[in-house]
């Protein structure tokens, strides 16, 4: 799960972030603790506490005296248009790179998308 | 951020030998460091120095602010695991574990119990009838039970094998949350230790080549794949150090974080980009220093 040559309370942050996207951390509920996260990624306690910094900063999570980490209001909303804008970079960007040493060309891909994902949703039937 | 250790122009010759080298570093309270390093880099020497059982040929050394020579207010808060642990004759782990509790004033009793029960230890049987890794062990559980206000461990898992090697992470990370202190750990299996240190220090040749954050080392270089006229383009001007060729496609290992830039650069080449672990930058970094390229590779390293 842990990634090389990234650097570590990056991915940890990450982590917290995608469950916030994908629903199972709700806003207003507790976040996992540093030592949480520390002893389920067996990673030095001072790099989860990092990562959880890295959050409190951007508005992710803030901090209830005496009880812990919450997930702030809005946060998924942030964090949904944080990932949209590096979309492109991280996820299309290798994509076109790959299509054009196949000769693959923009019609093709579109073409490919478009196929996988009508079958992707027959298989999965409708999800909400 | 206070330092426990402050150590300045440590020197340490034996006879032509120069096995420490004008070393200075400083290690912060409450912080778990990696002591990493070749086989005769000057690792143990600097654990003993620093634990007073071995004298500096020169410089300045200094544990919560003295000198550690027979300074007993020093000593009774540090606890040495050495690699080659000698024990009396006939004394059996009880032995060593009831002395180390008389000696260490914060001996968590149930925590060395426990362990014992992990790592399955025949607490009777005299220790030099004790398996290497059962030895380790010993050493081991000292070293967490202790909750020494500074503990260094010598590549304290000789012998042991992977479960017990994660027993032992997995306890002192967990041990070090709810009692936080400075603990230095050498070793050479730099992968399985890489995410518990939170700061490196790298000992080659009797010298420090690196003494930094683990999170700002593990982005510091990268590898390029590709075609070898494209990779070659792409790295000219950076610090190169280690290449690789096979047929027209090179490996090419960069100093420096990659920018943005960097990367869309590299993906309209076509070129790939493969990270670089802690254990392979540090064994490109020392097998570098041998070479006559030595100075200038080291300087961008620090």
């Amino acid at each position: 799960m842990v990634e090389e040559g990234k650097a570590l309370f990056l991915q940890i942050a990450e982590g917290v972030e995608d469950s916030i996207i994908d629903g199972t951390l709700p806003e207003e509920t507790q976040a996992p603790s540093t030592n949480e996260l520390a002893s389920f990624h067996r990673i030095n306690p001072a790099t989860a506490a990092k990562g959880i910094t890295m959050l409190v900063d951007k508005g992710v999570l803030y901090k209830r005296r005496g009880i812990g980490m919450f997930v702030a209001p809005g946060a998924r909303e942030l964090l949904l248009t944080e990932r949209r804008t590096a979309f492109a970079d991280r996820f299309v960007d290798p994509l076109l790179a790959e299509a054009r040493k196949l000769g693959l060309s923009p019609d093709d891909l579109v073409r490919i998308i478009t196929d996988r994902t009508t079958t992707s949703a027959t298989d999965e039937g409708s999800r909400p | 951020m206070t330092a426990v250790i402050e150590v300045s122009g440590l020197t340490k010759r034996y006879g032509d030998t120069l096995a420490l080298d004008d070393v200075s570093f400083s290690i912060e309270k409450d912080t778990i460091y990696g002591l990493l390093g070749r086989n005769g880099a000057g690792k143990t020497t600097i654990m003993s120095i620093l634990t007073a059982q071995n004298f500096a040929t020169s410089g300045s050394v200094r544990v919560f602010g003295e000198e550690p020579y027979e300074n007993a207010r020093v000593l009774s808060r540090l606890c040495f695991v050495r690699e080659s642990q000698k024990y009396p004759e006939d004394a059996s782990p009880l032995h060593a574990f009831r002395t180390a509790r008389l000696f260490f004033p914060n001996w968590d009793q149930e925590l060395a119990d426990r362990l014992v029960d992990e790592f399955q230890l025949p607490l009777k049987r005299p220790i030099k009838k004790l398996s290497r890794g059962q030895l380790s062990a010993v050493g081991v559980i000292i070293g967490l039970a202790a909750r020494a206000e500074i503990t260094f461990f010598d590549e304290p898992y000789l012998g042991l094998d992977a479960v017990a090697r994660q027993i032992f992470y997995d306890r002192l990370l967990e041990d070090y949350a709810e009692h936080p202190r400075t603990v230095i750990l050498s070793s050479h299996l730099i992968d399985e230790v890489s995410n518990l240190i939170e700061k490196v220090l790298v000992v080659d040749r009797g010298r420090i080549i690196m003494a930094e954050d683990t999170d700002a080392v593990r982005d510091r270089a990268a590898n390029i794949v590709g075609d070898t006229a494209a990779v070659d383009a792409f790295v000219a001007g950076r610090t190169v150090i280690h290449r690789e060729s096979l047929g027209r496609v090179s490996s090419v290992t960069v100093m420096g974080a990659l920018t943005d830039e960097d990367r869309r650069e590299l993906s309209a080449h076509g070129l790939d980009v493969t990270p670089v672990s802690l254990q392979q930058l540090i064994v490109r970094a020392t097998q570098n220093a041998t070479g006559s390229t030595a100075a200038s590779e080291e300087g961008s390293l620090r």
